[in-house]
């Protein structure tokens, strides 16, 4: 039993691993091929970073990992929510509105802000969840036309909503007051040493998550509903419900993606909000496995990765970008490793099960061929 | 009769088209074929026969070099060979028409024949003689310039028939040719066939329909269990129901063992039930019917005539189905799936991969499938891991599941075991109504027996039972009542015990007095 638990184990482990050093391969022969430095690039990456660095890549990594988490959702059930982007992007603006505008003194005014982002990144996914269930609109289609109409609209709404700060070129929203921020939790003395409040409350969301999907009956539902749709609907689950449910939840957290930096350092929503947050999600579930664990573990990994490359301009000479193209590669590796693991697993299981009956095998309270007796 | 009898030793080995000793073939968790023993003798038509799941299809994917036997020899014309792969196969003289054909619709008939066989006769005019000189040869009327998209179903098979001697084939493997034909299409199968033992060709022919079996073949051999049984060698001297017993061993399930337990309380009312179709042929047409408790009633109907809709709509998984759908007193008819399994309505579904079963995940979340709502599975909206796990293991224990342990994947359980998990779980949390489709499809024999007993205890206890299959043994043996479905209606009412597996099949075809 337990042997079979660490074997379980380590099949899990081994698929991400496999596919980070064929990423990293990948990567070398990228930079070989461009005659660039490999040695000295790798060293540059995988070096101890700093505490300053530390501090960034944790911050980074709890917006990658609501991000994660929100692809997640969609996974498992089989929905592919591409539109995360545009999701919470719709959502941070819509809360820096709220925010700014403080209706509600300190505190409150936060939560008021945080649940209106969620409910704006929900009814964002909605859109297509609803479209989907409804006339079988693929959600993949949908939400990518939906990223780009969220860009147009956010875009255009700023510019009614802004506040332009004298001798500034950049359009924001009204900025948070001081009493509505979420403080940070400081690691050591000096600027850069402070870890996002919101961390907490992203730990919450990775564990509601995993206790939504693995212990409720919804999320046994959703589950059973990504492996065999045909199979929900012969067990009594109502699909269509199911996929705007899915939709809706994952929706909502994905409007939770951009309020770690909106409270914790942008105070506001502004042209120069970051982006592209949404499409880190979907490498970081596949990386994870859509798992709350190792959905954490892929934000770190691409946070590291994030903030190692920085310096690759100044210190050698080659462009932060080849580390985007190891996050690239990570993402096709990790389906083909993931893919070769769960074969080879299944195959493995299967001789179990042979081995196991071909022992002869306990005794029966009856006997299959016994007919009943009256 | 039933035991296993060594294959006579009466043909020589210069008559014999194939001949196949000690084959054996296991794939984890089952045994596929094993020793199987069978001489094909030139010019003749050799049925094989078995249930599903028996190991025919293991054994001629074997034969025509899909997979690599274990253990044992082939001799082909007399030659030992071994087949790595189709191209051996045909390379050896060896031809498989499959059930499904492999055409491609958008190219024409001499396009198809000649697709992937270039080399023999090129594309052109010598290619378009020598089809000519088959379809001539063995009366298989085919024209080659006719686009495949224009052509039905029988003349489809004519013409990978035709493929497979174009590649020079002297022995062809039939899979359940008749499967896919009507009746008047089956006879002229048949007079192809006879055309083509009358030139010395090998035609190995596999089908689960004794009927057609007996009329048509020369030698049979029956397979139980992955092993031959015996081979007839004077199909006349044979009944169809002596070959079902061979293929079954003498486990048919007769009804005059068990005295009825049906009573006059009505537990499941079926009235009016149609459901429409956008072709305009409803699906279903106006059924109507009612089972009683500790009754089995049994649906016979040639396969695609309303049996799947049927049960789907008693589930209420078919959303503009009409009509009135009554549980003892409670009205389903409005109900969704769920509140209706969970008002006593136990579902054994006709495909269990797709329908009844979670392939990847372990088999307690696969107890807890359709019953998420109620304990021991999920206590106030959380699934109980503890509960539904030790209910697995009850049912393992109880129904036979061949496993080691709950924790295992569903995917790598037999198909048998998978279906008595099945069984077990729909049998558990009391149901008073089981509709059980195809409960027995492709399951191993002895998995076959013991839901045979499952099926019939559930009766005993009091329940109403639906029972659909398309193996009409099964249907008399297990059933109280049979209903014939034709055509999404109902048409004709039988007392198993005085209805033959003929007058059945006619009624289903619509040719019966009853129709």
């Amino acid at each position: 039993m337990s042997q079979e638990r660490l074997l379980r184990l380590g099949l899990a482990i081994s698929a991400p691993l496999l596919a980070l050093v064929a990423a990293f391969a990948i990567t070398s022969l990228v930079l070989i091929a461009a005659g660039d430095p490999v040695g000295e690039v790798w060293s540059t990456i995988l070096s101890v970073p700093a505490s300053r660095n530390f501090a960034n890549i944790v911050n980074n990594a709890t917006v990658l990992y609501l991000s994660g988490i929100a692809v997640a959702v969609g996974f498992r059930m089989n929905l592919f929510n591409i539109g995360v982007d545009g999701q919470y992007r719709v959502a941070a603006f819509i809360a820096a509105v709220v925010a700014g505008e403080a209706w509600l003194p300190g505190h409150l005014n936060t939560v008021l802000a945080i649940a209106a982002a969620m409910l704006a990144g929900a009814m964002w996914a909605g859109i297509a969840g609803l479209l989907r269930a409804t006339r079988g609109v693929s959600e993949v289609i949908s939400t990518i036309m939906l990223n780009f109409i969220a860009t147009g609209l956010v875009a255009y709404f700023l510019r009614k909503a802004a506040v332009r700060t004298p001798g500034s070129n950049t359009l924001a929203t009204k900025e948070i007051p001081e009493g509505s921020r979420i403080p940070n939790i400081s690691i050591g003395d000096g600027p850069g040493q402070d870890l996002y409040g919101f961390l907490v409350i992203a730990a919450v969301v990775g564990f509601a998550y995993w206790f939504l999907l693995n212990r409720t009956r919804f999320g046994f539902d959703l589950r059973a509903t990504g492996q065999s749709g045909t199979a929900a609907v012969a067990s009594g689950i109502n699909v269509r419900r199911m996929t705007i449910a899915a939709m809706l939840i994952s929706g909502a957290v994905a409007g939770l993606v951009g309020m770690p930096i909106l409270f914790g350092s942008a105070y506001s929503y502004g042209s120069t909000f970051q982006s592209g947050l949404g499409f880190a999600g979907i490498a970081i579930a596949l990386l994870g496995r859509n798992n709350p664990i190792g959905i954490a573990v892929g934000a770190l990994l691409f946070a590291y990765l994030n903030e190692q490359s920085n310096p690759l301009q100044i210190l050698v000479g080659v462009s932060p970008d080849i580390v985007a193209i190891t996050q690239g590669t990570i993402v096709l590796t990790v389906v083909i490793s993931y893919e070769v693991v769960r074969r080879f697993g299944i195959r493995l299981e299967q001789q179990a099960v042979a081995r196991a009956l071909t022992e002869p095998p306990p005794a029966r309270p009856s006997s299959p061929n016994e007919e009943v007796s009256a | 009769m039933s035991t296993s009898a060594p294959v006579a030793e009466t043909a020589t080995p210069g008559d014999l088209a194939v001949r196949l000793r000690g084959i054996g073939k296991r794939f984890p968790g089952v045994i596929a074929n094993d020793n199987v023993n069978i001489d094909v003798r030139r010019g003749t038509i050799h049925a094989i026969v078995g249930e599903n799941g028996a190991g025919k299809s293991t054994l001629m994917k074997i034969l025509y070099g899909v997979q690599a036997p274990d253990s044992g020899t082939i001799e082909i014309g007399g030659r030992s060979v071994s087949l790595g792969s189709p191209a051996d196969a045909i390379r050896a003289g060896v031809g498989m028409v499959f059930q499904h054909f492999m055409l491609a619709d958008n190219l024409t008939v001499l396009e198809n024949v000649v697709l992937g066989a270039e080399k023999l006769h090129g594309i052109g005019a010598a290619a378009r003689t020598e089809i000519l000189r088959i379809s001539d040869a063995y009366g298989l009327d085919v024209d080659p310039d006719k686009l495949v998209e224009e052509l039905g179903v029988g003349a489809r098979q004519r013409i990978e028939i035709l493929k497979v001697l174009y590649r020079g084939a002297r022995v062809i493997i039939l899979d359940e040719p008749t499967a896919v034909l009507v009746p008047q299409e089956v006879d002229e199968l048949f007079g192809n066939l006879r055309e083509l033992k009358s030139e010395g060709l090998s035609v190995i022919f596999i089908s689960h329909k004794l009927d057609e079996v007996l009329s048509v073949a020369d030698e049979i051999t029956v397979i139980r269990r992955g092993t031959t049984v015996t081979t007839v060698e004077d199909p006349s001297g044979v009944t169809a129901r002596e070959l079902a017993e061979l293929m079954v061993g003498s486990e048919l399930p007769s009804p005059s063992t068990d005295a009825s337990t049906v009573t006059d309380e009505v537990l499941l009312h079926v009235e009016n039930l149609c459901l429409p179709s956008k072709e305009g042929r409803p699906l279903l047409d106006a059924i109507s019917f009612d089972i009683h408790r500790g009754e089995v009633l049994g649906i016979a109907g040639v396969e695609g005539n309303g049996q799947a809709e049927l049960v789907e709509a008693i589930m209420g998984m078919r959303e503009h189905a009409t009509g009135v759908v009554r549980l003892a007193d409670l009205d389903l008819s409005t109900l969704s799936t769920r509140e209706r399994r969970e008002s006593g309505v136990g579902y054994i579904p006709e495909d269990r991969h797709r329908h009844g079963l979670l392939l990847d995940s372990p088999l307690w979340e696969n107890r807890v499938l359709g019953h998420q709502g109620r304990p021991p599975s999920a206590r106030h909206g959380l699934i109980d891991k503890g509960g539904a796990r030790r209910d697995t293991e009850r049912i393992i224990e109880e129904y036979d599941v061949r496993t080691p342990g709950p924790d295992v994947l569903a995917r790598a359980l037999s198909g048998g075991n998978q279906q008595k998990l099945i069984v077990g779980r729909e049998m558990s949390g009391d149901p008073v109504l089981l509709i059980a489709a195809h409960p027995t499809r492709g399951v191993d024999v002895g998995a076959q027996a013991a839901i045979w007993t499952h099926i019939k205890e559930a009766r005993k206890k009091g329940l109403a039972v639906l029972l659909i299959s398309a193996d009409l043994d099964e249907l008399i043996g297990l059933s109280d009542r049979i209903e014939v479905i034709l055509r999404g209606s109902l048409v004709g009412e039988f007392d198993p015990s005085e209805v033959t597996p003929q007058q059945l099949g006619s009624a289903m075809t619509g040719a019966g007095e009853n129709a």
